[in-house]
């Protein structure tokens, strides 16, 4: 089912073959996220991912997305805590032609001065389009974590300062690019109709002549866990009303799955669904909140390495003091922690785990994102096709757990303040 | 920045083999798509259920069509508060045993409404199929709209509404539909707080029983499901819902008429919305694929003229997308980005420019190609899950056809020829068929985009 091999170059390939699918994926997972930027250089790795887009040594600006749309596919790309993905979902014909254009920018990316520029405007864009212009930008993944966390690689903003990004230089570009875009620090997963030799031939043919480069070394984003609750107030200028987010600290998914995967529970007992506990409680009986929700991991589960967030985020009335909520939700927690979820409170939250699951293995670009972040991160992209059978294995006990240890230990606590100061 | 030693950029882009040539294309498998099960049952109601066994699972929409029977009766918060409380009780279940139910097999069914239809839609696993259908007969005969619920959600959608209308894009939407369509009921797609908090329970339980009916409405499943065992299955549980009435279609509307844009003040705003649209032509138009290429030449996909423009040459904006917006009798075509304020009127001047340049300089024969490959692959790619397939015989049915429009599609963009390409462009993109609005700081734009002409407000 899934195949793997690594090339002299350190190239780490997983073939993942699907015979039923007309449509075939290729991404590049590269070993760097936005922890690993510079301090003065907030939303660089983001930035840069903009510039892998922009030609290469066999590619004019413009000629990459041509070629996949021309090709009838569609591309993206996207930075996260610990890597960056580049990826192309197209016709099973145009394979090959996929792993060339990946190839070509993992080899000899065209960094120029003026394409630099371009993307940095593009950039403030983006950013004023998802977090300056609107309400609740940026809420919780920007603004809970200096809240929790202590040190740069794991407090700053990850889209960047825009003075920042503006004193970005091509040196600065060139330096992330040997540094961190070495073969050996990355992986080249495809997955969809394809033939698993013929696959290993052309990537062999397209990547095997990229130099090696000395893989980076990994440095630890650990933290110590704070021992009490932090919190803080920011201003929203274009929010109607509060909003308030609730930061913990995960179990580490490398040194304890089945502790993270309790985590991945609790929230959804805690939150998914109607029936789910602050649902019941928040929304319906005491009707303290408009909407709230429960999530373990910052931007998704098993999505980064440790330190990650586990978060309770609410949006309600002005009216409600927002210890209200916050007290609800630790009763909640209290609860869960003394008792533990029924059994088949659990088992329907499994059934759900289980059912999103298939739907991601429905889609050749989801399937193949999933698996090629899991095996960059936890080395096991297996994970993903076990992670039905581990859920259901969890016992309330450990959720009961997850529960307890949320409760003590200390956290971190944001609070969105309408209608004051300027957004921008 | 991060290495003592590294190469230049320059030094990164060149390899001492130089530039490779592109690969050619392969060869792409063809895998038909599934037969649709078609029946209309003896209550009125159509399913339509066809089997991909890809994952197993299966996913449901049922459509009903929900147009305001009186306008000025307050039927779009009304049909609100219907959707939001559809799944909060029965006679024998209430909102936490619905959940609980759907739950234990992997399912999950939401609500949503707007001035066409309403749509209940979810999926499960599809072994779990007896038991969605179950519930969804539950709450389509017997869902109560408790008071209690009622009155919860009518708060909740207040609160949700304040939030929704404090976003740029919800700004824009509604003042473009007011600049496209008038009062028509169209342009009713989110309720004022008053209107909702004059809502009652009982006007909740009235609307159910007179507009929540089978005759005219289509249940579409896609899924790991035998479509004649389904369909059984369907006909057994839904069966009981009856109704005298036929779901009311929503009126077309008028097509906008060419205008100048409409300025839009929202003050303190950072960026500004420019919304654009003009009559463009339905699936089943000989035009239409004609149109749809001259579309994605113009905006219709990143490698557009006018994405790579604004976007690619400029900067001005993070996207640009342009692209036909289906109605009732018709469709209308939508040209947006949203840009930072101070080259509003530099973003303006452009996108007037591309349209004008799209009729006067036609799409090349190697556009059109590139257009045509991408409409081919990407609607295959869209097809290829149980989701998007199940979403795609729902909306197609909505408007009278089936999967074989599909099927032709590919066919139909292939004859398209360079000449009804460069027509459909004269007719669709010609900058003086245009209206729309501006949304921004006024006084940051205004005196920029005014000085262009053809701007009101």
């Amino acid at each position: 089912m899934l195949h793997r091999t690594t090339l002299a170059n350190g190239l780490r390939v997983l073939l993942v073959p699907d015979p039923a699918t007309p449509v075939v994926g290729v991404a590049v997972h590269v070993d760097v996220g936005f922890r690993s930027e510079p301090e003065g250089r907030t939303g660089f790795a983001h930035l840069f991912e903009h510039l892998m887009f922009q030609g290469s040594e066999s590619l004019e600006k413009l000629a990459h997305f041509r070629h996949v749309q021309g090709s009838g596919g569609v591309f993206n790309g996207s930075t996260h805590q610990d890597y960056t993905d580049y990826f192309e979902v197209l016709p099973a014909a145009a394979l090959e032609r996929a792993l060339f254009l990946e190839a070509d920018r993992l080899r000899a990316p065209k960094l120029t001065e003026e394409n630099l520029r371009n993307q940095v405007d593009v950039v403030k864009e983006e950013i004023r389009l998802n977090v300056l212009n609107r309400p609740y930008g940026g809420f919780p993944w920007i603004l809970l974590p200096p809240v929790l966390y202590d040190t740069f690689p794991n407090a700053h903003n990850g889209y960047g300062d825009f003075s920042e990004l503006e004193q970005a230089s091509l040196d600065d570009a060139a330096a992330f690019f040997d540094t961190y875009y070495a073969p050996s620090n990355a992986q080249v997963t495809v997955a969809g109709f394809l033939d698993v030799d013929e696959t290993l031939r052309l990537v062999e043919k397209h990547f095997g002549d990229i130099p090696a480069r000395p893989t980076p070394v990994r440095p630890s984003f650990a933290e110590p866990v704070p021992g009490a609750e932090r919190r803080r107030s920011v201003p929203d200028a274009h929010a109607p009303l509060p909003a308030l987010a609730m930061g913990f600290r995960l179990p580490d998914p490398a040194t304890d799955l089945d502790g993270y995967l309790a985590h991945m529970l609790l929230a959804s007992v805690l939150g998914e669904g109607e029936a789910a506990r602050l649902q019941r409680r928040l929304v319906h009986a005491d009707g303290l909140v408009t909407d709230i929700s429960a999530a373990a991991g910052l931007m998704g589960s098993l999505d980064a390495r440790d330190p990650d967030t586990f978060t309770v985020t609410a949006v309600h009335p002005g009216a409600v003091d927002p210890d209200r909520v916050i007290t609800a939700v630790d009763e909640e927690l209290d609860k869960l922690a003394a008792q533990g979820p029924g059994a088949d409170e659990l088992s329907r939250q499994v059934a759900r785990w289980s059912a999103g699951a298939h739907q991601e293995n429905d889609r050749v670009m989801y399937r193949m994102l999933g698996l090629g972040a899991r095996e960059l991160l936890y080395g096991r992209a297996e994970i993903t096709d076990e992670l039905p059978g581990r859920l259901a294995a969890v016992t309330p006990a450990a959720v009961s757990a997850a529960a307890a240890s949320l409760r003590g230990a200390g956290r971190g606590v944001l609070l969105v303040e309408p209608g004051k100061g300027e957004n921008a | 920045m991060t290495t003592a030693t590294h190469r230049s950029a320059e030094e990164i882009g060149r390899t001492p083999a130089g530039p490779r040539p592109l690969p050619e294309l392969g060869v792409t498998r063809e895998v038909p798509l599934p037969d649709v099960a078609d029946t209309t049952l003896p209550n009125g109601l159509r399913v339509l259920v066809a089997r991909r066994a890809s994952v197993p699972m299966v996913e449901l929409r049922l459509r009903v069509p929900f147009a305001d029977p009186a306008p000025g009766s307050g039927h779009p918060a009304i049909a609100e508060l219907l959707s939001e409380t559809l799944l909060t009780g029965t006679a024998t279940r209430d909102r936490v045993g619905i959940d609980d139910e759907l739950a234990t097999v992997g399912a999950d069914l939401g609500a949503s409404v707007d001035p066409e239809r309403l749509l209940v839609h979810g999926s499960g696993l599809a072994e779990g199929l007896p038991v969605i259908l179950s519930v969804l007969a539950d709450l389509l005969t017997g869902a109560t709209h408790p008071d209690h619920e009622v009155a919860r959600e009518r708060e909740r959608l207040v609160e949700r509404i304040a939030v929704a209308r404090a976003q740029p894009r919800t700004i824009a939407r509604e003042a473009l539909q007011r600049v496209r369509f008038g009062d028509h009921p169209i342009t009713a797609e989110m309720p004022t707080a008053e209107a909702v908090t004059a809502v009652t329970a009982e006007q909740v339980r009235a609307t159910h029983a007179a507009s929540l009916v089978p005759r005219g409405s289509t249940l579409t499943l896609v899924g790991d499901v035998d479509p004649a065992a389904a369909t059984a299955a369907v006909e057994r549980a839904l069966g009981g819902w009856t109704s005298p009435a036929t779901a009311l279609e929503l009126a077309a509307p008028p097509y906008p008429a060419p205008g100048d844009l409409v300025l839009v003040h929202r003050p303190g705003s950072v960026q500004s919305q420019l919304r654009l649209s003009g009559p463009a032509v339905p699936r089943d138009d000989p035009a239409y694929a004609a149109l749809q290429l001259a579309n994605l030449v113009f905006g219709g996909y990143f490698s557009s003229r006018w994405m790579e423009n604004v976007r690619e040459d400029k900067g001005y904006t993070y996207g640009a997308h342009s692209g036909p917006e289906f109605i009732p009798g018709g469709a209308v075509l939508g040209v947006d980005t949203d840009v930072a304020s101070d080259v509003t009127a530099a973003a303006l001047l452009e996108t007037r420019y591309e349209l004008g340049r799209l009729s006067a300089v036609p799409p090349t024969a190697a556009e059109i190609e590139a257009a045509r490959s991408y409409a081919v692959g990407s609607l295959l790619i869209s097809l290829d899950n149980q989701g998007g397939l199940a979403s795609t015989i729902a909306g197609l049915s909505a408007v009278g056809l089936g999967l074989d429009w599909v099927r032709e599609h590919p066919a139909r963009l292939h004859a398209v020829t360079v000449d009804e390409v460069a027509a459909a462009a004269l007719r669709f993109f010609a900058p003086s068929g245009f209206t729309g609005v501006v949304v921004g700081d006024a006084d940051v734009i205004g005196p920029g985009v005014r000085a262009l002409g053809g701007i009101a407000g």
